[in-house]
């Protein structure tokens, strides 16, 4: 076996590079041990320091976020964020994000993906009870983005159907700058009562560290490192660094813990997720203000002869840290037993603030739990905006299309509007038998029967508004994920975000994320919406060209009466249509610019916080009131698409409108704050008080018929078809690529 | 009715179905751990949906020779009644109490959906609820279920009426073999399906149309 090269050799040929530090950061590492690192330490700091593990690049931004709210119990800095739903119970939820592996092993980058976000949920006590994914990925024209979409999707499946957590909804992207760079941002949420919740706090002098879960392999080393810097053409070389999720080991790590934590013998633990051993050992000995020795001898592995670098950087599936009571050991040991999972005693809490590793009874490794955790860089980056290019004024089409139907079919059939659920079938959306509205809607319904209440669930995230104004962008993103939740009947609680960007290096890449963020940060105050934790993923670049920043947020929201769960397509025959908000000729970035021009330009839709808070209050007093038969938010493709959407093959839209924008314009424009409503005839006039009251404008445009979709405009027929038709081309769109290609 | 939810490592329906089953007035229900044996307390055993023992190898394989399972085979040649939903269907073949094979789906993918479902035979004691030619709806979510068994074996289920539940034929999701997705043995005390009818018991789930199976079992065992 090659030699370990030594403290010396590592500083004098900047060894250190190779694993991700520079040499300003080496040298403050020199300074805060007082020596030099040896190679297990020089690869310890590597990966406490990434971005990933450290958002060296990104803390200053996080802090614009509101984190705090009286139904926040744990927000930023644990595995996941926990919020109050009343009755002694609570929930946690996180978004993760595996760009970078599902860029080189789409399967196991989005498998792994998935089963991270689990053990974050449950790491902290909670059963997980929904798995959500947003996924980036490049055109489908071309044979390499459908090869790495259909197999993170059936990644995404093999974990979460496998582990029993349904995958209750989501939503898919495409758009040239992911061709190299795709995303994939998984999201899950979990409940627990509040006496059950876990902390990852290290204490008790003493008490023995347990290791749980799979063995440790050469699988996955250095990922965080990997994860946080740009694909390049070497990337396929690092397939090594991505892990191998085993669903099965996940299934038996997810239900002995939860058995564990009943023993009430735990004192913290932690998913051993980015960074191993290493991330979960230092943060718990960090967070307790006390200390972990650890005994590699004794860390069960899968390979011989692992070194303490290997061991210490593995980032091998399915392991979870527990510290427990003295003397309880075999009670819990027993519980892993059952389980089948390879577990134990590895080391002991100390109160030396320091990790210090041991092998072959030598001490391999000694830092400072501080070191590693607090006293991280933290880069206070150049911003500014890029360069404008000069522009058409307008963001419409020159000419008017002479045929709607056609545009319609046009914008039905797109693969960024037409169904998904070629992807979501592949999704075990039931299992757990709480789902109300699965994949396909607003938003996705949970019932909790413990409470007697509900949860609404969106992801959401529109990048092409964020690239053309990231500020704006950032007010919608947020904006547009509470609406949805709002559209299901729910009150939105709090959010979690997953915010993607190019290289924070670049400073035009930097604006877009201070901006977003700054946009995003205000709209959460806004709207009184607590962040409650997320992820930053940076770097994702590839040939030098940074993806669009993509900031997702992942919002929950709660239904106190299940009465108010609503659908979000129409019900009933006869039921009166009606538009909520206000249509502006608002089509910079819009799916109708997009095809008639080829391109995105212009302004992202404006978006005005009061008349959102206010619009959502109306729709949620309206909904509480008995009087919404159905919600839909308007979206991609405007007030047409979401006519179609809203329809089922036996009910649909006859409407009709008078506005002095072009028809195109009033049928295709994407402006923000707007949500269409189905209710029973008899309530018109309680509806228009409640949105008089709060100054939102409301358009009675039609009712729900059968079989004939219809639009007319300043009393001309714009668009007439049979519903069933155009349905066939919103559900085949999509699809198509993959059966018939 | 005392039923047995047979509970593997990686089963993940166990839970819906002990659910689904108490539901039923009179009827009560119980866990059971893969590595017991002793059923004689169970007057009903249920194998329900999930990942067995991570089903790496084939769905059902490794589950068809487990300790429990070499005792449901006793109890289903004694004429107890034994209920197999999905991954509990695949363990059934694999461990030959039903005769065939479930193969991945024509898709070659997972299927996840609420699809019609036509009951073949009423005449058994979980179908007795429902009438022959009714179109059920219920979920179904599986990556093999694709049922398949030779010429001769499907005279015979014909014949016998074994052939409990099936997909009509403009709507086959996995491409079953006469769209064949519910199963009996000969003796009709044992039953194998691909569709979930635990899931299906309550009007927000979707469909309450799973009830009637699992009255079905308890009309037969008080009768």
């Amino acid at each position: 076996m090659p030699q370990e090269p030594s403290p010396q050799q590592i500083a004098e040929q900047t060894i250190y590079r190779e694993m991700g530090l520079n040499p300003d950061e080496y040298n403050r590492i020199v300074e805060l041990l007082g020596r030099q690192p040896n190679y297990t330490e020089t690869g310890i700091f590597a990966v406490m320091w990434s971005e990933h593990c450290s958002y060296k690049n990104s803390k200053p931004l996080l802090k614009l976020f509101p984190t705090e709210g009286p139904q926040v119990l744990q927000g930023p800095g644990e595995g996941a964020g926990i919020v109050d739903i009343g009755d002694g119970w609570a929930v946690v939820f996180k978004v993760e994000s595996h760009n970078h592996p599902t860029a080189v092993e789409p399967y196991q980058g989005a498998a792994t993906g998935v089963g991270g976000i689990l053990r974050d949920i449950f790491s902290m006590g909670a059963r997980p009870i929904a798995l959500m994914n947003s996924l980036r990925f490049g055109t489908l024209d071309k044979a390499h983005n459908r090869y790495l979409l259909s197999h993170a999707v059936s990644g995404i499946a093999a974990y979460g159907n496998c582990i029993g957590v349904p995958t209750v909804g989501g939503e898919v992207f495409l758009e040239t700058c992911y061709d190299e760079n795709p995303l994939v941002n998984v999201f899950c949420l979990g409940i627990v009562k509040h006496d059950q919740i876990q902390h990852g706090k290290a204490s008790g002098l003493g008490n023995p560290v347990l290791y749980l879960g799979n063995a440790t392999g050469r699988d996955g080393i250095h990922g965080a490192t990997f994860a946080s810097e740009e694909l390049s053409e070497g990337s396929a070389s690092k397939r090594p660094a991505v892990q191998v999720g085993d669903p099965f080991a996940g299934k038996r790590l997810l239900e002995a813990c939860l058995e564990i934590y009943q023993t009430g013998a735990v004192v913290s633990v932690q998913d051993m997720g980015a960074a191993g051993l290493t991330c979960s050992s230092t943060e718990m000995g960090f967070k307790g203000q006390t200390g972990i020795d650890l005994n590699l001898d004794k860390v069960p592995k899968r390979a011989e002869s692992m070194t303490a670098y290997e061991i210490m950087l593995s980032e091998s599936q399915e392991r979870m840290l527990f510290v427990i009571e003295k003397g309880r050991e075999s009670e819990v040991q027993k519980i892993c037993d059952k389980w089948e999972l390879p577990n134990a005693i590895v080391g002991e809490v100390t109160n030396n603030q320091h990790l210090s590793l041991f092998q072959d009874g030598q001490q391999v490794a000694n830092l400072p739990l501080d070191a590693c955790c607090e006293l991280t860089p933290v880069y206070q980056r150049e911003a500014h905006p890029p360069e404008k290019e000069t522009l058409p004024k307008s963001s419409s089409p020159e000419k008017e299309p002479k045929n709607y139907l056609e545009v319609l079919k046009q914008l039905l059939v797109h693969p960024n509007i037409s169904d998904k659920s070629w992807v979501y079938q592949q999704y075990d959306s039931m299992v757990g038998t709480r789902t109300a509205q699965g994949p396909g809607g607003d938003a996705a319904v949970i019932i909790l029967e413990e409470c007697q209440k509900a949860l609404a669930i969106s992801m959401d995230g529109n990048s092409r508004y964020v690239v053309l104004d990231p500020y704006l962008g950032g007010l919608i993103t947020v904006a547009e994920a509470a609406r949805n939740v709002v559209c299901a009947g729910a009150r939105p609680l709090a959010l979690t975000d997953g915010l993607n960007y190019g290289s924070p290096e670049k400073p035009e890449i930097f604006w877009q994320m201070q901006e977003s963020v700054r946009g995003m940060a205000e709209a959460c105050e806004f709207l009184s919406l607590p962040v409650t934790g997320g992820n930053v993923s940076l770097y994702n670049e590839s040939r030098g060209e940074a993806i669009y920043p993509t900031p997702i947020i992942g919002m929950v929201g709660l239904i106190e009466n299940l009465n108010h769960i609503t659908p979000s397509n129409f019900q009933s025959l006869g039921d009166q249509i009606w538009l909520l908000g206000e249509t502006f000729a608002e089509l910079g970035g819009s799916c109708y610019q997009e095809i008639s021009s080829g391109r995105i330009f212009g302004n992202a839709p404006k978006l005005e916080l009061d008349r959102e808070k206010n619009l959502q209050e109306a729709v949620l007093v309206a909904i509480e009131s008995g009087l919404v038969s159905s919600a839909h938010d308007l979206s991609l493709g405007g007030l047409a698409v979401a006519l179609v959407k809203a329809s089922t093959e036996s009910f649909t839209a006859s409407v009709s409108f008078e506005s002095a924008l072009r028809a195109d314009e009033f049928l295709f424009s994407e402006s923000q704050s707007r949500i269409l409503l189905s209710i029973p005839n008899q309530f018109s006039a309680l509806l228009q008080s409640i949105m008089s009251e709060r100054k939102i404008p409301s358009l009675l445009i039609g009712e729900v018929v059968s079989d004939q979709f219809r639009i007319s405009f300043n009393d001309e027929l714009l668009i007439q078809d049979q519903i069933q038709s155009l349905k066939a081309c919103w559900r085949d769109g999509f699809r198509d690529y993959f059966t018939k290609t | 009715m005392h039923c047995a939810v047979l509970v593997f490592p990686g089963s993940n329906c166990d839970v819906d179905l002990y659910k689904a089953i108490l539901q039923i007035k009179g009827a009560t229900a119980e866990y059971v751990w893969h590595t017991d044996t002793d059923l004689d307390r169970f007057d009903v055993l249920l194998i329900p949906g999930g990942f067995t023992y991570g089903d790496y190898l084939r769905p059902g394989a490794l589950a068809g020779v487990s300790p429990v399972i070499a005792s449901v085979k006793k109890a289903a040649n004694s004429g107890k009644l034994v209920l197999g939903i999905c991954n509990g269907f695949q363990i059934l073949i694999e461990a030959g109490l039903l005769p065939g094979a479930l193969l991945p789906n024509q898709s070659l993918q997972f299927i996840c959906d609420v699809v019609p479902v036509k009951v073949v035979q009423s005449k058994s004691p979980f179908t007795s609820s429902y009438n022959h030619g009714d179109l059920l709806r219920l979920p179904i979510a599986h990556g093999s279920g694709n049922y398949y068994c030779d010429e001769v074996t499907h005279q015979e289920l014909e014949s016998n009426g074994q052939i409990a539940f099936s997909f009509p034929p403009e709507n086959n999701p996995n491409g079953s073999l006469a769209g064949i997705t519910g199963l009996l043995n000969e003796q009709r005390n044992v039953l194998g399906m691909m569709p979930h009818p635990e899931r299906a018991v309550k009007q927000w789930l979707g469909s309450t149309d799973g009830l009637r199976l699992f009255q079905s079992m308890l009309e037969h065992h008080t009768a």
